[in-house]
C-alpha cells in the first residue's frame, strides 16, 4: 500500500495543505481592466463588497508581484501580446479569472478585431458571466477558486486551465 | 503665481493635524458598518433586476416555448440557439427541441423576455454562475426549464 518511506508522506502532505491554505487566502489580484468591467471591479474592492475579507484585496499592478490575473474587459487582437506578456511575467502559482461576457468569450463583440475570449491567449481558471457580473458574482468566483485551489492535489502549482479549444458558437 | 504661507509654530509641529485626522478615524470605527458579509448575508434584488434568462413551464407542465425564435434573433449577442421540432400532444404543434442558452455570451439585456410572445422565457434573479470551463456555461433546455419552474398563466391561448 505504501511505498517510500510513511513519515516522508504524512510530512509532505501537512505542508501541501498549509501551502494551499496560504496561497487561497492571499490571491492577489492584478487587475487587467480594459473596459467597464473594470469598474465593477473597483466596486468589488470598495468597503461594501470588501474582497480582503478573501484576503484578495491588495491589488498589484505590478504582475511580479500578483497571483491572480482578473481580466476584466474585452481583449482587442492589439491587446492580445500584452495580456500574455503580463502573464507571463507573473510569478507561479498563477491564476486567472476572465471577468464577464468579453473576457470570457468576446460577449456581444463579435468582431474581427476582438478576441473571443482571453482563453484564447492565457488559461483561464474562472469564467464570470455577466455584463458586467455583479460585486457577488466575482467574489463568488473567488470563492470558487479557493475552493478549486484547496482541492489541488500534491505539490501541483495550479490546477491547470490547458488552453480550452473554442466550442463552435461558444 | 501663488506663493507658499509660512506656517506658524502650531502648524509647522504638525501634531494637531495628526490628532485631527485620526480623531476623524476613530469616529469612523463606531459607525454603523456597512459590508455586505456576501457569502453569508445577500442583497434583496430589485423587482427590476436582470439575472439570468430561464425557460418557464405553465401550471399543466406545458414547454411554454413554441420556438419561434424571436429571441434567438433579437439576442444582441446571439447566445441563443433554438431548433425547433414538431410536438403531436397539444395544439400548438411547434416546440424546440434544442434550446441552448450560452451564459458566457448572455449580457443578460432582458431582450428574449421582453419580445417573447408566449411569456415563455423570464430573467431570474441567478447571477452566481462562475465556472471553471466554457462547457458548464452552455445550459440546455431541460436545465434551463428546471431553473425557470413553474409560471402560471392567467388566461390560456391555447385552449
Amino acid at each position: 500500500m505504501f511505498d517510500g518511506n510513511l513519515e516522508d508522506m504524512i510530512m509532505t502532505t501537512r505542508l501541501g495543505e498549509v501551502v494551499k491554505w496560504a496561497r487561497k487566502n492571499s490571491l492577489w489580484p492584478m487587475p487587467f481592466g480594459t473596459s467597464c468591467c473594470a469598474i465593477e471591479l473597483m466596486s468589488v474592492l470598495t468597503t461594501k463588497y470588501d474582497i480582503s475579507r478573501f484576503g484578495a484585496e491588495v491589488a498589484r499592478f505590478s504582475p511580479r508581484q500578483a497571483d491572480l490575473l482578473m481580466v476584466a474587459g474585452w481583449i482587442t487582437r492589439k491587446m492580445a501580446p500584452a495580456l500574455r506578456k503580463i502573464y507571463d511575467q507573473m510569478p507561479e502559482p498563477k491564476w486567472v479569472i476572465a471577468m464577464g461576457a468579453c473576457a470570457s468569450c468576446g460577449g456581444p463583440h463579435n468582431s474581427y478585431a476582438v478576441l473571443q475570449g482571453a482563453d484564447e491567449v492565457v488559461p483561464v481558471d474562472m469564467y464570470v458571466p455577466g455584463c458586467p457580473p455583479r460585486p457577488e458574482a466575482v467574489i463568488d468566483a473567488v470563492i470558487k477558486l479557493q475552493e478549486r485551489i484547496s482541492r489541488a492535489s500534491g505539490d501541483e502549482t495550479r490546477q491547470g486551465a490547458a488552453l480550452a479549444p473554442r466550442q463552435e458558437g461558444a | 503665481m501663488p506663493t507658499a504661507r509660512q506656517l506658524n509654530f502650531v502648524e509647522r509641529l504638525y501634531l494637531p493635524e495628526i490628532v485631527r485626522g485620526l480623531s476623524h478615524t476613530i469616529r469612523h470605527l463606531f459607525r454603523p458598518k456597512f459590508t455586505l458579509q456576501y457569502p453569508e448575508e445577500r442583497d434583496v434584488p430589485l423587482s427590476r433586476f436582470r439575472g439570468m434568462p430561464a425557460l418557464v413551464r405553465d401550471e399543466n407542465g406545458r414547454t411554454k416555448c413554441v420556438a419561434c425564435k424571436l429571441c434567438e434573433f433579437v439576442c444582441p449577442p446571439v447566445a441563443i440557439l433554438i431548433e425547433a421540432h414538431e410536438v403531436a400532444d397539444h395544439p400548438v404543434e411547434k416546440g424546440p427541441k434544442v434550446f441552448d442558452i450560452n451564459m458566457l455570451r448572455c449580457i443578460m439585456c432582458g431582450y428574449c423576455e421582453e419580445v417573447c410572445p408566449e411569456e415563455a422565457i423570464f430573467l431570474t434573479e441567478k447571477f452566481e454562475l462562475a465556472a471553471p470551463s466554457r462547457a458548464e456555461l452552455v445550459f440546455n433546455k431541460e436545465q434551463l426549464l428546471e431553473i425557470g419552474g413553474v409560471r402560471p398563466d392567467p388566461y390560456h391561448k391555447w385552449g
